[in-house]
């Protein structure tokens, strides 16, 4: 089975070139704007899109996507609605992927088997969920798999050779590599560090590997991407947003043109680099 | 599907930390090495009698173990029904339960070779025995609490800074404990390789709920010998408060498979549980939060509510999970008390006793009002006093002044 992550990163080896993946939590600041930002994020240059599912206890994430988060419940984001605009943003694309992020108990309480196959129905073609490691595969990950969505698993600084094969066993779609031990936000990893990392995750997979956490310019886009097959920009992006709301903490005029500016310079430091010999 | 019950109310978690269908490791990928390490070091440690003497040792001599269990004679007088003992918890060193807990970890992180040792804390009970044992084998401390339990238990906040300890207060969401455990599992993700996480309850990713049980079974224990030569005869009900529920499960877990001990944990019913309040059984359904599935107060698209108690130590929207079990089990009864109940309880314990309790046993004794009296003379009923009431005596100045005022 192909899904559109895998065709996107088939089209990327043609062009030789690695992938900008976006994040942005849904409904932030209100659902419309959100949906608004999402349908610009392609021709801005974005290759892969995630769309954080709001939390109130976001346990991986720093103060900005924290924030993010209770803008998007305070303006009555839910997973339901979240589903609603993965609709929405497919009416007018069916190829940009989408991968829903964050935690588990929201779809939990949603129930596992209507959560799978809403979000399937609706075009979502792959989950990161933080809280939920190899250990408890049966919850998600398993079901996931079955109804056709990718499980994208997180790989970290902690994960050693010894357990990178039980990460990687019902891993699909892509690796997403945390580059530091930390939460969403912190300080950038040093970019021969995260080479040296992804070469030792490549010895274990033939999964493409995106690196996140801390890359927030297009000069650090362009590092990781000269090593890696996708850079991860989320906190960056979501303080952009954050930026061009007014004092109430509303949209502007500006809130979509912001994220998408940034986006566009993020995507040209992504083609910049060179790719590294596969 | 028939719940079949279980053999052995005793036996859990299995392999995977679970307690029926609670319990479990939902952590993020970084920790999880770190927590299979630590079920590694806790099962080795616990099989080490260098370990457990070690660990009596302090026990006796700084915690000050065995703590008494005392006939509340005047209390049990004015109830006219069950004759009420205390398990005084509140005498160990810093003043409550936390304690037992706190000195078994800081043992094991020690073994584990860590340096650093971080807490959250509620009540800012947790956090004192944390800073306490830290001072005591000098390690670094950083305690995160929430910024509103700040302010009301100021002089633990003191107390924890002069024991050397970094308060660190957590500004983000509703500022009680539940934030201060998200901020200290973001410091933990952040400084995995230097840091131990010191929880101060029964709640957190395997092995945490059966390590911290463990560490306070030494409750439980102590009860039955001590009824026994009291009374010649184990008691016939135990009474015990419920945040995320350490006191509690020390108390019960030794007595879980004595089918004629009654069982009752009290959560907090704050304004009432048709208003805010912080009771996740009698309010909540299963979720899964902080590395657990457990009961949890939330809204219906799995959002987690604020809870609300007049005690920072029971003002968490969580309970352990191994009691989630014993709820389904049926086995424990969970009961609950508001905050006025609690207030009421705490004065009248005070004056007939002279003991004023901390406000979290407060509810505990609550109950123990209800239910004391419609018992007879000859019932045994154990009341876990698990902390004591300094701490609370300015927050209870305010309430009662704010009262005289209306």
């Amino acid at each position: 089975m192909t899904t559109r992550i895998d065709a996107r990163f088939a089209e990327l080896r043609r062009e030789g070139r690695a992938a900008l993946v976006t994040f942005l939590m849904a409904g932030d600041p209100d659902p419309k704007t959100s949906l608004d930002i999402i349908k610009a994020l392609p021709k801005a240059g974005a290759d892969i899109i995630e769309i954080g599912m709001p939390f109130t206890d976001p346990m991986a994430d720093g103060p900005s996507i924290q924030a993010a988060g209770l803008r998007a419940l305070k303006a009555g984001m839910n997973l339901k609605k979240t589903l609603e605009m993965v609709r929405g943003f497919r009416k007018s694309d069916n190829t940009t992927p989408l991968v829903l992020m964050g935690y588990y108990n929201p779809i939990y309480i949603y129930g596992v088997d209507k959560f799978l196959s809403d979000a399937k129905t609706a075009g979502v073609d792959g989950l990161i969920i933080v809280d939920l490691p190899p250990e408890e595969d049966g919850e998600l990950c398993l079901p996931a798999l079955k109804a056709g969505l990718n499980f994208i698993r997180l790989a970290t600084p902690t994960t050693d050779d010894k357990r990178l094969p039980a990460v990687l066993a019902n891993t699909s779609g892509f690796v997403y590599y945390v580059s530091i031990t930390g939460i969403t936000g912190s300080a950038a990893a040093d970019s021969k560090v995260v080479g040296e990392a992804v070469s030792r995750i490549q010895r274990h997979t033939k999964l493409p590997i995106c690196v996140g956490f801390g890359i927030r310019t297009p000069q650090a886009a362009r590092a990781v991407a000269e090593n890696a097959n996708g850079a991860v920009v989320g906190t960056a992006l979501v303080d952009a947003l954050s930026d061009s709301l007014d004092a109430a903490g509303q949209a502007t005029a500006r809130t979509v043109a912001e994220v998408a500016e940034l986006v566009a310079l993020l995507a040209q430091g992504v083609r910049g680099a060179r790719q590294a010999a596969e | 599907m028939t719940q079949r019950l279980p053999n052995s109310f005793r036996v859990g978690p299995n392999e995977h930390g679970h307690f029926g269908i609670f319990g479990g490791r939902f952590v993020a990928e970084t920790l999880m090495p770190l927590i299979l390490d630590l079920e590694k070091a806790y099962a080795t440690a616990k099989a080490d009698p260098a370990f457990q003497a070690e660990m009596n040792g302090y026990l006796k001599d700084y915690v000050g173990r065995p703590s008494p269990l005392y006939f509340a004679e005047r209390l049990t007088e004015h109830l006219g029904g069950a004759k009420i003992y205390f398990k005084r918890e509140e005498l160990n060193h810093t003043g409550s339960h936390k304690v037992n807990n706190v000195l078994g970890q800081i043992m094991v992180a020690r073994r584990m070779g860590k340096k650093r040792i971080i807490a959250e804390t509620g009540a800012g009970q947790h956090g004192v025995a944390t800073a306490t044992l830290c001072a005591r084998f000098g390690l670094e401390c950083v305690v995160y609490m929430g910024a509103v339990d700040v302010a009301r238990q100021q002089s633990n906040v003191i107390r924890m800074e002069m024991l050397g300890a970094k308060v660190l207060p957590v500004q983000s969401g509703t500022r009680t404990l539940k934030d201060a455990m998200n901020e200290a599992l973001r410091d933990w993700v952040t400084n995995v390789h230097s840091t131990f996480y010191c929880i101060g309850t029964v709640a957190g990713p395997h092995p945490y709920p059966m390590m911290v049980r463990d560490f306070q079974s030494v409750i439980g224990i102590e009860t039955r010998k001590q009824m026994q030569e009291a009374e010649g005869r184990l008691p016939d009900s135990l009474i015990a408060c419920i945040g995320g529920g350490s006191n509690a499960m020390g108390l019960f877990h030794p007595f879980l498979d004595d089918p004629g001990v009654e069982i009752f944990g009290v959560e907090a019913a704050g304004h009432g549980l048709t208003q805010l309040h912080a009771a996740s059984i009698a309010g909540g359904r299963p979720g899964v939060l902080h590395g657990n599935r457990t009961y949890l107060l939330m809204d219906d698209d799995g959002q987690i509510q604020d809870a609300h108690s007049i005690s920072a130590g029971l003002d968490y929207p969580g309970i352990g999970p191994e009691h989630s079990w014993l709820h389904e089990t049926g086995r424990v009864k969970y009961l609950s008390a508001t905050d006025d109940e609690a207030l009421a309880a705490f004065l009248l314990l005070s004056r007939l006793e002279g003991i004023p309790p901390a406000l979290e046993p407060a509810h505990a004794i609550a109950k123990v009002m209800e239910l004391a009296p419609k018992r007879p003379k000859d019932h045994l009923m154990v009341v876990n006093l698990s902390g004591r009431g300094d701490k609370d005596i300015p927050q209870i100045t305010e309430i009662l002044k704010g009262r005289k005022q209306k």
